[in-house]
């Protein structure tokens, strides 16, 4: 493992009177939730890996309001939005990545009407550019051949027609993609979304998270690639279910391109 | 003998359109029922959007099968009805296929629809064996039960007997063309009909001259009540799928719009200069009734043509909710008609029901709000939008939210997250690098 890697934040690099090219938006899930934590570390590592001058908010970070809009309340959301708008705006944020593809969805289609215009980027069009751009390259050759299914997220997917990135990575891992029998724009929620996540589901014959993984388990990938901290968990959950936990790893796309490059 | 069929058809079409008019009128003031919402900008964008989806059937090719079924009816929906302006002109004119001077083309013309009938026919027996026999699921959920099912009958059944009436027609009208019957000159080529033939050959001319008749009158009523019978029925589709598809959502399907009247308050909350402090304060939140939601919420509802394909591929449904988007359409429609109905009784005090009357809130909190229902329609209708509007009202107004999501906004108030996390861990990962 390489030596220890600081993570500045915003107010940090201000103090120095830098202003950091990219915002790594964490999340909530990145921030608190101990499998998602892994994502964000990944990520973090390519960043300072490539040298890439970034920061975060730390602790003047606050969720973006997108499980409260979803589950229809508008005015949490807004506070939480213009918050988050006045505090990025004050640092004259331009650019923000972020490996949650709730937080992309609302930060790059919500925020401008409310006074936040931003360059978003979720992750995964994020390292694809790095890898076009030749600044990202995997020689070691980890997954090669290794079967691997992708589990298209919604908000990624259809939400936002990003369905081509997260496939060019998995191809330049050398990585044998499977796809999953509903993929691309006919994909297969998790369960999480909707603030799913945070409730029990309604009363039902199954739970979404085990349809999907039972899927995914159909292909015989022994590695589930997602890019999303929720699909994670619930995927994570959906193969436990069936006690695979043992032969098929859930591993988002982040931790992947890391672990190819050693990080 | 030939004005008095001349009278009776101008009269029957003038019923026919007069009827037409006015319930398409109903349908469009229902719709307006609805709130303002611009849908008219970027209108390149959206003539070419109608031109794929509408026209082009472009988000129906997801399923091929009833993809080529499908447009089999369609295309012959579309060019059948050059002959059916012939027929009009026929029936006013008391002429006798009245484009038959133009020759080779008209034979080609007529050869080419006989081609369409069979396959308008042979698609709509196809539809009746998928619905019935090999009962496709998304065909048979709860929804469907009673008039749905009923009112999809109808429609693939009318469309049989109006083909085969077509055909009979001219089966008839090319036995008496080849007798050299006066008034039947010698016009069309009937490649499909030709084999009816035998069927009728065997009847004096004046029997014949009198099917002919029966069935080009069956014919033409036929669809002049199919017409009539549109804005009752899912059918309508094929005349909203147009104007839907053109009032499509421009932004990313998983973009939500914000509610203005609630920026403007939660800047004031903040102090911020730009809030307007005269604005008047909003006066209700999220969507309790058809009439709180977009015009655009409920012209989805009336193009929806309850082919089931959101509810088909909506996780909720396949996972045994009662959530289906479907529904959730049909509900929007049946209330909108229920108002609508109630304003031409001229009853104009509200009554005790509303959108929620007949959509449960155990159905919208079902949602995953994955959108796969929007992407599945074909014709852009947006379920999610509604359920949105409907969870507004329900947090928003009520505050009804599931306990866990109430918990939820509690965190999201006292830590910026939506867990029991103190926010000063937020950054606590950053340590363990």
């Amino acid at each position: 493992m390489a030596e220890k890697i600081h993570v500045p934040t915003v107010a940090e690099l201000n103090a120095k009177g830098v202003t950091p090219d990219v915002l790594f938006w964490v999340g909530c899930a990145g921030s608190f939730d101990e499998r998602a934590q892994k994502i964000t570390k990944a990520m973090a590592k390519i960043l300072s890996h490539l040298e890439i001058n970034f920061a975060i908010l730390g602790k003047e970070e606050s969720c973006t309001g997108d499980p409260a809009k979803r589950s229809g309340n508008e005015f949490l959301f807004q506070m939480q939005a213009m918050n988050n708008i006045s505090i990025m705006n004050g640092y004259g944020i331009t650019k923000i990545l972020t490996t949650c593809p709730h937080c992309f969805n609302t930060l790059k289609n919500e925020y401008p009407d409310l006074g936040g215009n931003y360059d978003v980027m979720h992750h995964t069009s994020y390292i694809q550019d790095l890898i076009n751009q030749g600044k990202l390259t995997f020689g070691k050759g980890d997954y090669k051949g290794k079967k691997i299914t992708y589990h298209d997220s919604c908000y990624i997917g259809r939400a936002n027609g990003i369905y081509d990135a997260p496939r060019d990575i998995l191809k330049k891992l050398d990585a044998e993609l499977v796809e999953l029998k509903r993929c691309r724009s006919n994909g297969f929620c998790c369960g999480a979304g909707g603030a799913q996540i945070f409730k029990e589901a309604e009363k039902g014959t199954k739970e979404v998270n085990v349809d999907r993984a039972e899927e995914a388990l159909e292909t015989k990938a022994t590695i589930v690639a997602s890019n999303c901290p929720f699909c994670m968990t619930m995927l994570t959950d959906g193969v436990k279910h069936f006690n695979k936990e043992g032969e098929v790893q859930v591993m988002d796309l982040a931790e992947l391109v890391a672990n190819a490059n050693d990080l | 003998m030939q004005i008095a069929q001349q009278i009776l058809f101008v009269i029957a079409l003038g019923i026919a359109i007069y009827f037409f008019y006015k319930n398409v009128s109903k349908i469009r003031r229902n719709i307006l029922l609805g709130r303002d919402e611009n849908r008219s900008d970027q209108p390149k964008k959206r003539w070419s959007i109608m031109l794929k989806v509408a026209f082009g059937q472009t988000k129906m090719v997801a399923r091929p099968i009833p993809a080529i079924l499908h447009f089999f009816v369609y295309a012959g929906f579309l060019l059948i009805n050059i002959e059916v302006l012939e027929i009009m002109l026929d029936g006013i004119l008391g002429t006798h296929r009245i484009f038959a001077f133009m020759g080779p083309v008209y034979d080609v013309a007529i050869a080419f629809f006989e081609i369409l009938a069979l396959l308008v026919l042979v698609g709509c027996v196809v539809f009746l064996t998928r619905r019935f026999i090999s009962r496709i699921p998304r065909f048979h959920k709860p929804e469907m039960k009673g008039w749905p099912t009923k009112d999809a009958t109808i429609i693939l059944i009318t469309e049989i007997v109006l083909m085969a009436a077509i055909l009979k027609m001219n089966a008839t009208d090319q036995i008496l063309q080849a007798r050299g019957v006066d008034h039947y000159a010698n016009a069309g080529s009937f490649p499909v009909s030709q084999y009816l033939v035998p069927f009728f050959d065997s009847f004096s001319t004046s029997t014949l001259i009198v099917f002919e008749r029966v069935f080009w009158w069956f014919h033409i009523l036929g669809i002049l009540v199919f017409l009539n019978f549109l804005p009752y029925s899912k059918h309508f589709h094929i005349i909203l799928a147009f104007p839907n598809t053109f009032y499509s959502k421009l932004k990313p399907i998983g973009q939500v719009d914000n509610i203005g009247s609630i920026t403007n308050e939660v800047k004031m909350m903040m102090g911020d200069p730009s809030a307007d402090p005269n604005a008047p304060p909003p006066e209700s939140f999220g969507a309790k009734d058809v009439t709180d939601l977009s015009w655009k919420n409920i012209m989805d509802a009336y193009t929806c043509t309850e082919c089931g394909r959101c509810t088909s591929v909506c996780p909720a449904n396949a996972t045994g909710k009662v959530l289906s988007p479907r529904k959730i359409m049909m509900d929007t429609r049946d209330r909108a008609e229920e108002i609508g109905k109630r304003m031409d009784s001229g009853i104009t005090e509200p009554d005790d029901k509303n959108l929620l009357t007949y959509i449960t809130p155990e159905e919208l909190w079902a949602c995953n709000s994955c959108n796969a229902c929007a992407e599945a329609c074909p014709i852009n209708i947006d379920p999610l939008n509604v359920i949105g509007q409907l969870r507004q009202y329900l947090v928003m107004e009520k505050a009804e939210a599931p306990n866990e999501l109430n918990m939820m906004f509690t965190n999201i108030e006292n830590n910026g997250a939506p867990w029991q996390f103190p926010a000063t861990d937020r950054d606590k990962w950053t340590t363990e690098l």
